[in-house]
C-alpha cells in the first residue's frame, strides 16, 4: 500500500490514515486486525467490506476510537496539511461522527434532541442546537418528524435520523457500521443512492464498513476488502471487479467461475474438457511461477450455437431472467459450471450447447482448483 | 365460575379484613381520628414512617447504585467474590439481620467495642438507637433492591447508546446526566418503590432500634397492647392510606418512562482508567466484602457462645454445642420450629394453587372480572404487614357466619392465613410472569387437537407457568418460615413461630439461643432456595432429554 497515490494522500488535509494498525484480542491467537494500513483521502467515500470476522467493524472501532491498537498508529490530516497522532485520543474528542449498525438512537429523546444532542455536549444554546437539528432533519428528508419520539419512526427513517445525528456536528470524518443492514432489502436500494448522495453533498471523508458488496458498489469512490484481519485489496469498485488481486477478492466481488488456466504472454490459455481456448490477459502478471485460475465472469463468455468454431461443450443446466440480459449456468463437464450472458433467444435447460470466450480481457489469480 | 370464585376469596380474605379495620376506626365516630389528631405520639410516629421510608430510600441508592455500576461495568481483582455476597443481606430473614446488628454495631457489641478500645474510649462511640439506627439498618438489608434493580438495568443496557453519546462529545457527566440516569429510570423507580414500600412497614428494626424514637407499624403494636384497639384501626387506615399513596406515585414515575432497547444489550466490563483508583479497588471491595459478611458470620459465632457469659469482653468468651442441644431436646424450645415449618408448608401450598388458578385467569381466560382479580391479587403488597396482620385481629376475633367471620384468632390457622394472604402479590406475579411469555394459542392449539381442559393445563400450561411457579413458591417459603410482623402481632404461645422466639430470647438475654435459631433459620431458607433450584433444574434436564429424543 505505499504506491504513489497513497504517499500524496499520507499529507493531505482532512484524510484518515491507519498505518500498521494491529489488534490482538485475549484468548486469541490471531489478531483481529494484522498491520493493517489505509488512507483514506479529504472527502473520499471508502468501503471496508469483508465477512463477517474480517475484522472491519474492530477497524472501525479503532479508527473512531472505541478500541486502542496494540501497534500501530492512526493519524490524522488537519486542514494545513499537518498529520496528528489521534491513537490514544479517546472518542470524544476525535469530533468523528459515527452511524451505529442498530442506530443507537437515544430512545428518551424526541428526534431533534437526538439530533441536537451532540451540539449540547459541544455547549451550544438550547434555541440554536435545535435550529440547526432542525435544519439537518429538513436536510434528510424528516423535517415534519421533529418532534417525534424515535421509537415511532420507521428503520428507514431511524437511520437518516442517524446520519443527521451525526452529520450536524461537522464531522471531520464519519464513520459507518452496516448502516443499510437493518433495512428491508427494497428499501436498501433506494437508501444506498440516498446516502451516498447526502455524504456527497456533505463532502465529508467518509469509512464505511459493509458485508455487503452491493452496498459498497453503489455508495463508495473505493473499496478495501479485508480476510481475517488483513487488507486483501483496495480500489474502485471497477478494478475489484475487472482485476481482484487474489481468488478470494474474485469469489466475494461479482458472480464468477475459477477454472485452471496458463499465462502465455498477454494471452491466458484456459483448457476445458481437452478444448483449449485463449484470452487476453487482464492485467500484467508480476507473479511468474505457480499456478494460475481465470476469473470468468458472465460476460467473458459467450453461447456458440454453431459447432464449427471451437466450444467448450456443456448442458444448461439454469437460465435466470437478469433484466436486460438472461444469465445461463451450464456444467461443462468435470465439475466446472460457468454463468454466460446471453439475450434470452438462447437454450432451455438440458439443452447442449457450446461455451467460447467473448474475447473481453480475462483477469488471473493465483490458485489451483 | 372459577374467576369469580376466586374473586369472592379475595374479597374475603384481603379486602374485608382491610375494610374492617376502617370501619372499625369510625367506631366511635371520629372520636379515635380526633385522638390521633391531639397524639403527640402518633404525630411523632407518622413523621418518623415518612422520614425512615424517605431516609432508607435514599441510603439505599447511595450504596446499591455505585455497587451496581462498579460490578456490572469495571473488572477487578475481587469483584467475583463481591458480586457473590452483594446479595446476602436479602438472604438474613428481617428479625435476624437486625439481630446480627445488635450483635456487632449495639452499644456492646463486637465493632463498637473494638472501636471503643482502640481509641481509649469511656463511652461506646455511638448508640444504635433512633430512626438513624434504623435507616442504617435498613440500608444494609435493603439496598439489594436497588442493586439487583440497577444491575439487572444495565445488564439489558445497550451500551452502544454510550459509545454514541461519547462518539458526540459527551463527557462522563452528560453522559449520566442526560444518557444513562433517563434510561434507567424505570429500574430505579421500581427499586426506590420496594425500599420505600418495605421501610415503610418495617417492623423489626424500629422496634429493636428505635429507642424513644417512634414509627406507625411499631405504634399500632403499642395501641393494640394497651387496649386502644380504635386509635389502632386509625393507625392502621393512616399506613395503609400512605403506601398505597407511594404506590400509585411511584408507579405513574416508572411507567412514565418506559422504552425499549433495541440493540443487543452487551454488558462490557473494562477496567478503571485512574491507577490509583485500579489500586485501591480490590482494598475497597475486600473490606465491604467483610462488611456484608460479618452480620452472618456474627450470628454463627453467638449461637456457640455461653448464654449469660458474654458481659463485657470483645467477642464470647465461652463456646459450647448447648445452645443447639437444648433447641434438639427441650420441646418447649424445639416447637417454635415445626410451628414455622408447618405453618410456612401450608401457606405456601395454598399460595401455589390458589395463585397458580389467579395467574391463569388473569392471563389465559377472558372471563369478566379478571382486572379487578389481578388488582386484588396486588393489593397485600400495597399494604404494610401490620396493618394485614390487625385487620385478620379485627374480622376474624368472633364467629358470626352471617357477617362472614369464623373465630381464627387464637387458634392456629390465624397465621398460616396470614402468611397466604402477604405471599398472593409475589406469586402470582412470578407465575403470570412465566404465563405470558407463553404464547396464547399453544392451549388453544393442544384444545384443538382433541386434548381435554385438564389435560392441556397439565401438559401444555403447568409446564409454561413451572419456572414462575417454583421461583414464586420459593420466594413464599422462604418469607414465611422468617416471618415476623404480622406474626408478632397474632400468635399465641402455642403456634409461636420461629422469629417471635428469638425476640423472645433476646428479651431474655439468651443472646446463644437467639443466635442458634436465627442459624437454624438461615439454613431453613437455605434449603428451600437450594431445594427450588435443585427441582428446577432437574425438571429441565428432563425436558431437554425428551427434546433431544
Amino acid at each position: 500500500m505505499t504506491d504513489a497515490r497513497d504517499a500524496v494522500l499520507h499529507s493531505a488535509p482532512g484524510a484518515l490514515v491507519l498505518e500498521r494498525v494491529t489488534r490482538r484480542y485475549p484468548g486469541n491467537p490471531e489478531p483481529s486486525v494484522a498491520e493493517l494500513s489505509l488512507t483514506i483521502a479529504p472527502g473520499e467515500l471508502l468501503a471496508l467490506v469483508g465477512a463477517s470476522g474480517s475484522g472491519k467493524t474492530t477497524t472501525l472501532r479503532i479508527a473512531a476510537g472505541y478500541e486502542t491498537p496494540d501497534e500501530g498508529r492512526v493519524l490524522l490530516g488537519d486542514e494545513g496539511g499537518a498529520q496528528r497522532d489521534i491513537t490514544r485520543e479517546p472518542p470524544q474528542r476525535r469530533g468523528f461522527g459515527m452511524v451505529f449498525q442498530h442506530y443507537a438512537l437515544f430512545p428518551h429523546m424526541r428526534v431533534e434532541e437526538n439530533v441536537a444532542f451532540g451540539l449540547e455536549a459541544r455547549g451550544v444554546r438550547k434555541a440554536d442546537r435545535l435550529g440547526q437539528a432542525r435544519d439537518a432533519l429538513d436536510a434528510v428528508g424528516l423535517g415534519g418528524k421533529s418532534a417525534r419520539p424515535v421509537q415511532a419512526l420507521s428503520g428507514g427513517e431511524q437511520q437518516r435520523v442517524a446520519l443527521a445525528r451525526a452529520l450536524v456536528i461537522r464531522p471531520r470524518v464519519l464513520l459507518l457500521d452496516e448502516p443499510l443492514s437493518n433495512l428491508d432489502p427494497t428499501l436498501r436500494q433506494s437508501m444506498r443512492d440516498e446516502l451516498r448522495s447526502t455524504l456527497r453533498q456533505s463532502g465529508v471523508t467518509a469509512l464505511f464498513v459493509t458485508h455487503d458488496q452491493e452496498d459498497a458498489f453503489a455508495v463508495a469512490d473505493r473499496v478495501a476488502m479485508l480476510e481475517r484481519g488483513r487488507l486483501l485489496q483496495v480500489g474502485t469498485p471497477e478494478s475489484l471487479y475487472h482485476a481482484p488481486a487474489t481468488r478470494a477478492v474474485a469469489e466475494f466481488v461479482g458472480r464468477a467461475a475459477l477454472v485452471p488456466a496458463e499465462r502465455r504472454g498477454d494471452q491466458v490459455r484456459i483448457t476445458i474438457g481437452g478444448v483449449a481456448l485463449d484470452a487476453p490477459a487482464r492485467q500484467q502478471d508480476p507473479n511468474t511461477s505457480g499456478p494460475r485460475l481465470a476469473v470468468l465472469r458472465p460476460e467473458s463468455l459467450v453461447l456458440a450455437e454453431d459447432e464449427r468454431t471451437p466450444s467448450w461443450r456443456g448442458e444448461v443446466v439454469g437460465r435466470r431472467f437478469a433484466g436486460g440480459h438472461v444469465v445461463y449456468r451450464v456444467r461443462l463437464g468435470r465439475g466446472v459450471e460457468v454463468e454466460v450472458m446471453g439475450d434470452g433467444a438462447g437454450a432451455r435447460e438440458g439443452a447442449q450447447t457450446g461455451v467460447r470466450l467473448a474475447g473481453v480481457p480475462v483477469a488471473v489469480v493465483p490458485g489451483s482448483a | 365460575m372459577l374467576a369469580l370464585a376466586l374473586l369472592a376469596l379475595l374479597l374475603w380474605s384481603v379486602v374485608y379484613p382491610n375494610v374492617a379495620v376502617i370501619v372499625g376506626s369510625f367506631e366511635r365516630g371520629l372520636g379515635d381520628w380526633r385522638a390521633f389528631a391531639a397524639s403527640p405520639a402518633d404525630l411523632d410516629a407518622l413523621r418518623g414512617t415518612i422520614i425512615v421510608s424517605i431516609g432508607s430510600v435514599v441510603a439505599a441508592l447511595l450504596v446499591g447504585v455505585p455497587l451496581a455500576f462498579l460490578l456490572t461495568r469495571t473488572e477487578f481483582r475481587g469483584r467475583r467474590v463481591l458480586s457473590g455476597v452483594a446479595t446476602l443481606p436479602a438472604a438474613l430473614p428481617p428479625l435476624v439481620g437486625v439481630l446480627a446488628f445488635l450483635f456487632l454495631y449495639g452499644e456492646s457489641g463486637v465493632v463498637t467495642r473494638l472501636v471503643q478500645r482502640l481509641f481509649g474510649l469511656h463511652e461506646p462511640p455511638w448508640t444504635l438507637t433512633g430512626l438513624t439506627a434504623v435507616i442504617f439498618v435498613h440500608a444494609y438489608t435493603m439496598y439489594v433492591y436497588v442493586f439487583l434493580f440497577v444491575s439487572a438495568g444495565l445488564e439489558r443496557y445497550d451500551t452502544t447508546l454510550d459509545e454514541a453519546a461519547m462518539g458526540l462529545g459527551a463527557s462522563r457527566t452528560l453522559l449520566l446526566r442526560r444518557i444513562t440516569l433517563p434510561l434507567l429510570t424505570p429500574s430505579l423507580a421500581g427499586a426506590m418503590l420496594l425500599v420505600f414500600m418495605s421501610a415503610l412497614g418495617s417492623f423489626s428494626a424500629p422496634y429493636v432500634f428505635g429507642g424513644g424514637a417512634r414509627v406507625l407499624a411499631t405504634q399500632i403494636l403499642v395501641s393494640k397492647l394497651n387496649g386502644a384497639l380504635g386509635l389502632a384501626y386509625v393507625e392502621t387506615t393512616v399506613l395503609a392510606v400512605t403506601a398505597v399513596l407511594a404506590l400509585l406515585l411511584l408507579r405513574w414515575l416508572e411507567g412514565r418512562r418506559r422504552y425499549s432497547m433495541a440493540g443487543k444489550g452487551r454488558a462490557t466490563r473494562s477496567a478503571l482508567r485512574s491507577p490509583v483508583a485500579r489500586a485501591l479497588l480490590p482494598a475497597a471491595a475486600a473490606a465491604v466484602v467483610i462488611l456484608l459478611v460479618l452480620p452472618h458470620a456474627m450470628v454463627v459465632l453467638v449461637s456457640f457462645a455461653r448464654d449469660g457469659a458474654w458481659t463485657t469482653q470483645l467477642l464470647p468468651p465461652e463456646y459450647t454445642l448447648d445452645n443447639y442441644r437444648k433447641l434438639a431436646t427441650d420441646q418447649e424450645l424445639w416447637r417454635p420450629i415445626t410451628n414455622s415449618v408447618w405453618m410456612s408448608v401450608l401457606a405456601t401450598a395454598a399460595n401455589a394453587v390458589v395463585c397458580f388458578a389467579i395467574a391463569y385467569v388473569v392471563v389465559l381466560s377472558r372471563a369478566p372480572g379478571r382486572k379487578a382479580l389481578a388488582l386484588l391479587a396486588a393489593l397485600p403488597w400495597a399494604i404494610p404487614a401490620t396493618a394485614i396482620a390487625l385487620g385478620l385481629a379485627a374480622t376474624f376475633d368472633r364467629n358470626v357466619p352471617a357477617q362472614l367471620r369464623i373465630l381464627l384468632v387464637g387458634t392456629f390457622w390465624i397465621l398460616p392465613l396470614a402468611y397466604f394472604i402477604r405471599n398472593i402479590p409475589i406469586v402470582t406475579s412470578a407465575i403470570e410472569g412465566s404465563l405470558r411469555q407463553m404464547d396464547a394459542t399453544l392451549e388453544d392449539a393442544a384444545r384443538g387437537l382433541g386434548a381435554s381442559r385438564w389435560l392441556a393445563l397439565r401438559r401444555v400450561v403447568l409446564p409454561a407457568a413451572r419456572p414462575g411457579l417454583v421461583a414464586g413458591t420459593m420466594l413464599a417459603g422462604v418469607a414465611a418460615v422468617g416471618e415476623f410482623v404480622a406474626s408478632v402481632v397474632l400468635y399465641t404461645h402455642s403456634n409461636r413461630p420461629i422469629s417471635v422466639e428469638i425476640l423472645a430470647q433476646v428479651r431474655s438475654l439468651s443472646f446463644g439461643t437467639a443466635a442458634a435459631y436465627s442459624v437454624l433459620l438461615i439454613l431453613l431458607v437455605l434449603a428451600i432456595t437450594v431445594g427450588a433450584r435443585w427441582l428446577e433444574g432437574r425438571v429441565a434436564e428432563s425436558e431437554r432429554t425428551v427434546n433431544a429424543a
